[in-house]
């Protein structure tokens, strides 16, 4: 991985993140007040209900527009037909954020 | 701070009518259409040119408004097409193009304009149905079938969006004297408005209307209603 794409996968966790953060402060879950990549966000047991789900990818698509330049779709149909969700963890939904800023255009 | 309504199809028609009713009433009014807005752009209206149907274009456009102007308040899904034929002789690119426009578009304008409300945890979306679709009219197989998704779309997206203190609605309008009915004969027309309980062709100010009861931040309280003009139901 070269230092750019280093430095897009740091920023895309960053921005997920602080996303998780603020729904964690306004919506009172004590566990993801804290994230790390094995954070559990939604599709298990344990994690958000859909309605933080839907909030949280709005607030990330938008963070996502003012820091990186860049308009994204994080419910595509290719995100939304992986046999393994990509809103299951703030690592994995990282991740698809980290791909679509590869790919996307300004 | 004035209301940003955001209207899709404005070029002609109904949507330009509203360009000129919600800015006088002092709002910051964008619009879409797939050609240039036609004669002088008034102050306070910002066009796109975007066809509601095809995605990318719209969320580019709903985020350039929501940039531009801090948010966004109001949607007026207004953008629609129509093709009346028999349903035996009704191409399948006709079926296509009326649902890219009228549910698809309206479907990507609705989902990227929520995104854009939900920060404030206000909005309110205006869908455009038809009496066509309760009147099951005959050679209006396909565009009544696209605004019957449209009323549903209505209905479950006013469920989804309540918590955000989104409300989503509809409105009915009979024929009124636009493109879409240009070429309906006066015969077919007079025998739909006898249909009617108030016999009369619709008007621009009895669509806008129904739309300022539904934007209103006074019907907080009215979500997932399909008002139909002139006494269809």
């Amino acid at each position: 991985m070269n230092e750019a794409m280093a430095d897009l996968k740091q920023r895309s966790f960053e921005i997920v993140s602080k996303a998780v953060v603020e729904l964690a402060e306004d919506m009172g879950f004590p566990a993801l007040v804290s994230p790390v990549d094995a954070t559990p966000l939604f599709g298990g047991d344990d994690g958000i209900d859909s309605l933080s789900l839907v909030r949280l990818v709005a607030d990330i698509e938008r963070a996502a527009e003012r820091e990186l330049g860049k308009a994204i779709v994080l419910a595509d149909e290719r995100a939304m037909s992986r046999r393994n969700s990509p809103f299951r963890t703030v690592g994995t939904l990282s991740e698809l954020l980290y791909e679509r800023a590869g790919e996307s255009h300004a | 701070m004035p209301d940003v309504v955001l209207i899709t199809g404005t070029r002609k028609g109904i949507g330009r009518y509203l360009v000129d009713h919600y800015l006088a009433k002092g709002c910051v009014v964008a619009g879409c259409s797939r050609e240039p807005f036609e004669g002088p752009v008034p102050e306070n209206y910002f066009h796109f040119i975007a066809d509601v149907s095809d995605e990318r274009a719209m969320i580019a456009m709903v985020r350039s408004v929501q940039q531009q102007f801090g948010g966004l308040t109001v949607l007026v899904n207004n953008a629609g097409i129509a093709a009346m034929n028999h349903l035996v002789l009704t191409p399948m690119t006709t079926v296509q193009r009326i649902f890219a426009t009228n549910v698809f578009g309206t479907f990507v304008a609705l989902r990227e304009c929520a995104k854009a409300m939900m920060p404030a945890r206000y909005g309110r979306i205006v869908n455009f149905a038809t009496v066509a679709t309760p009147l099951n009219l005959e050679g209006e197989a396909c565009y009544a079938a696209s605004k019957a998704a449209v009323e549903s779309l209505t209905r479950v997206a006013a469920r989804e969006l309540a918590a955000f203190n989104i409300t989503v609605n509809a409105v009915g309008p009979t024929p009124v004297m636009t493109d879409l009915i240009r070429t309906v004969p006066k015969k077919k027309m007079d025998a739909l408005i006898g249909t009617q309980a108030i016999r009369r062709m619709g008007e621009h100010r009895d669509i806008a209307n129904v739309i300022d009861f539904f934007v209103s931040r006074d019907s907080d309280f009215i979500t997932g209603q399909t008002i139909y003009l002139g006494g269809i139901n």
